[in-house]
């Protein structure tokens, strides 16, 4: 009785209780979900062009975030660096698709995700030679992100915001608009979009593969970048980043592997719903549930729903 | 060239390199470094390697080795990973190795077994297996200069002499592996005694930097203070974390493992007021640091960044693991009269050890840290520790050493030693006294 006391009773109670605290617990859900989402859509933005599952996306995202502060680091002004980093994840792009993707045009998913595997291990060797392995802080001020943070008195307590949650929200928000607008409304949107759909098709009506590909891989590394200095804001940027892509796969199965809209809306799913229950049921399990909440939630969907939300229903004919 | 005049040359070679390392072994101390420059830890783990290759090439450089022979350093990475930890155990075991420093607690608790059977000693410092200070029960470990449950009954001290800790309630986050999980048995048990109330705040590896959920878990329980047991990514975050929140920083205390010049540089200015245990010394401002750089690092021997990050404090941490294993070297020289020691030879060695602080003072380090004395039955050797405060931009020790509650730890480590043997009829105990 007292078990089902609280599960079904008691958060409910000190929801409304604590109601500034519910929508502290919930605003940090937002942020953590949008920024999972960010992690979410580098990964289908390869998927939808190419069908594979970047599995070095994690790594992408140290890459890209050491590339910028290591570069800082050197006396290049911090914007400058940004401009710098982005070339760097744009050549990182044209030699994936040229030694790597080139080759395996066709090939089965899993010799692809294998490929991703050992790009993870390239950019993770690489990436230590260059930039070294000790943690370094995130240039956040540099770069003219806010600091800070703004009380809002409500239900007589307080919600605090950070300015920097702020702004990761509304950078994810923009990035997310601006690749919706580029895969619905641009040629090369569209080509990409042909691209996902049949390799071999696309090719026969002249659709270049490989631009297509080069392409896509920039857009993840951007995307990858942004999601560096997001992250890295709220910690510091070291290889430990990378393990933070693992959450994405759990987004990625409840929104699906082609859905940008998926991928917001897994995102929040999971981050609002694994903070209101590590702190409103946590204590039932032994806290810490949030290292598993995202993966058995994607359990579940994979059960019902193994398409996700909004990913397209695989019918194969035999 | 005949086939037959190559095949000697390549047997002939083939001869040669597996002469090396044995030459090697026969005149020269092989003093294995397990590393971890690379992995999610990296930041906690270079500077410590660096701390410790530097001190040693120092005494090469400086005084020609210990007593006349050189050590050889050699470094194989675990990126703190137990599997590959006990690999490069394994593959450097038989090249004389005289001690192991996992620099892990997950490869100290794999290693502890192998120790009796290899006779070659491993030395924790600070980390492991506290139940390991029982030297009767673990002839083979050494957890000089304190035990975790040490150090926690320290941070702990220092509360109850900064407000009292009766009734208070005290939250410990700790990262959710065999490390962190260490100190557990003996907070529950001083919460009894001393009558507070504790609160506790897993972090899973991999939340290591998103740790809001805990951070907001903190805000409802509304504890008096906050102790952490965290490592890597998730020493700057939680302390963020602590600020954004408001929680008050000069009430969070961390380990020695989440207090060093890395955590708190990507933390800057917001983390002002933190603290931090400590037992190594803070600074370049002792002589023997000095030496380090004037024969190493100015040489271009080491592999540090900068000058800068020689004394930083888990540099000074990996120059003190040094120390000790030095110590320990010359103790065994001593005891044997022999220059070449084996790993049984520096088991003795670092039983003998007694860093007095004039013993410091001749290896260039006075005021370093506490006394460290070993003996047949305490292979923790004193035990206190300093408390640090983070002033925005380096570390600034605060406290004087504080000595562990040894009358209430010490029964609860021979306890947890006897219950780790009691299990194991083949243990190889020693008798003491």
């Amino acid at each position: 009785m007292e078990m089902l006391h609280s599960i079904f009773v008691s958060p409910f109670i000190e929801m409304g209780a604590y109601p500034d605290f519910f929508l502290q617990v919930v605003w940090e859900g937002f942020v953590a979900g949008v920024l999972y989402s960010l992690i979410a859509l580098g990964f289908v933005l390869i998927y939808k062009a190419s069908g594979v599952f970047n599995f070095a996306q994690g790594i992408m995202v140290v890459f890209a975030a050491l590339a910028l502060v290591s570069l800082h680091g050197m006396g290049v002004p911090a914007w400058l660096a940004v401009i710098l980093a982005l070339g760097i994840m744009g050549l990182l792009a044209i030699g994936v698709e040229r030694l790597v993707l080139r080759k395996l045009v066709n090939q089965h998913d899993a010799i692809l995700l294998m490929a991703t595997i050992g790009l993870t291990l390239v950019l993770k060797g690489v990436g230590q030679l260059l930039f070294g392995g000790e943690p370094k802080p995130m240039i956040t001020e540099e770069l003219g992100l806010p600091t800070g943070s703004t009380d809002w008195e409500v239900f007589d307590g307080i919600v605090i915001f950070q300015h920097i949650d702020i702004a990761a929200t509304v950078v994810a928000l923009l990035m997310v608009l601006a690749l919706a607008l580029f895969f619905s409304k641009t040629r090369i949107g569209r080509a990409l979009r042909a691209v996902a759909d049949d390799h071999q098709a696309a090719l026969s009506v002249g659709i270049s593969l490989h631009q297509i590909w080069a392409i896509v891989w920039f857009a993840s590394g951007i995307v990858a970048l942004v999601t560096g200095i997001m992250w890295g804001a709220r910690s510091e940027v070291s290889f430990a980043l990378e393990i933070i892509a693992l959450k994405a796969l759990a987004v990625l199965i409840l929104g699906g592997f082609t859905s940008i809209p998926g991928a917001i809306v897994g995102g929040l799913i999971i981050g609002i719903g694994e903070k209101l229950f590590e702190v409103y049921w946590g204590a039932l399990f032994g806290s810490g549930v949030e290292a598993w909440f995202a993966y058995v939630l994607a359990l579940i969907f994979l059960l019902f729903r193994p398409q996700g939300l909004f990913g397209e229903r695989i019918i194969e004919r035999v | 060239m005949t086939t037959r005049t190559l095949i000697t040359l390549a047997a002939g070679m083939l001869a040669a390199s597996s002469w090396i390392p044995v030459a090697q072994a026969q005149d020269s101390l092989y003093v294995p470094s397990m590393t971890y420059r690379t992995g999610p830890f990296a930041g906690g783990g270079t500077p410590f390697a660096d701390g410790y290759a530097d001190y040693f090439n120092m005494l090469n450089e400086r005084d020609g080795g210990i007593n006349g022979v050189r050590i050889v350093v050699d470094e194989c990475e675990t990126a703190y990973n137990a599997q590959k930890g006990v690999e490069c155990y394994e593959a450097t075991k038989d090249k004389g190795a005289l001690a192991y420093s996992p620099l892990s607690t997950g490869i100290t608790l794999a290693l502890v077994p192998k120790a009796p059977v290899d006779e070659i000693p491993i030395f924790s410092m600070g980390y492991g297996l506290s139940a390991a200070a029982a030297g009767d029960k673990f002839p083979w470990t050494f957890v000089y200069p304190a035990s975790y449950w040490s150090q926690l009954s320290s941070i702990i001290k220092y509360i109850d002499e900064n407000g009292g800790v009766e009734g208070q309630k005290i939250g410990f986050i700790y990262l959710d592996a065999a490390y962190g999980k260490e100190p557990i048995p003996l907070l529950d048990q001083l919460a009894e005694t001393m009558g507070f109330e504790v609160a506790k705040f897993p972090v899973g590896v991999k939340e290591m930097q998103n740790q809001s959920s805990q951070w907001l878990n903190v805000r409802k329980e509304r504890p008096d203070w906050m102790i952490m047991w965290g490592w890597g990514a998730m020493n700057p975050t939680a302390i963020k974390e602590a600020a954004k929140i408001r929680f008050p920083l000069d009430r969070f205390i961390g380990n020695w493992w989440a207090g060093s010049n890395n955590d708190l540089n990507a933390v800057g200015e917001a983390g002002k007021g933190y603290l931090a245990a400590n037992f190594s010394g803070i600074g370049q401002d002792f002589p023997a640091l000095q030496d380090v750089l004037t024969h190493v690092v100015k040489k271009g021997m080491s592999k540090v960044a900068s000058e800068d990050d020689v004394g930083n404090v888990l540099y000074n941490r990996g120059l003190f693991n040094a120390v000790i294993l030095a110590e320990g070297i010359r103790v065994a020289q001593d005891m044997t009269g022999k220059k070449i020691i084996t790993g049984a030879d520096m088991r003795d060695g670092l039983e003998g050890i007694n860093l007095t602080e004039a013993r410091l003072t001749e290896l260039g380090l006075p005021g370093f840290t506490g006394e460290v004395k070993g003996s047949c039955e305490d292979h923790e050797g004193g035990g206190s520790i300093f408390i640090q405060q983070w002033n925005g931009s380096n570390w600034e020790k605060i406290s004087d050493l504080i000595p562990p509650m040894s009358d209430v730890v010490r029964p609860m480590l021979e306890e947890a030693a006897e219950a780790y043997v009691s299990d194991k009829p083949n243990w190889q105990a020693q008798t003491c006294g």
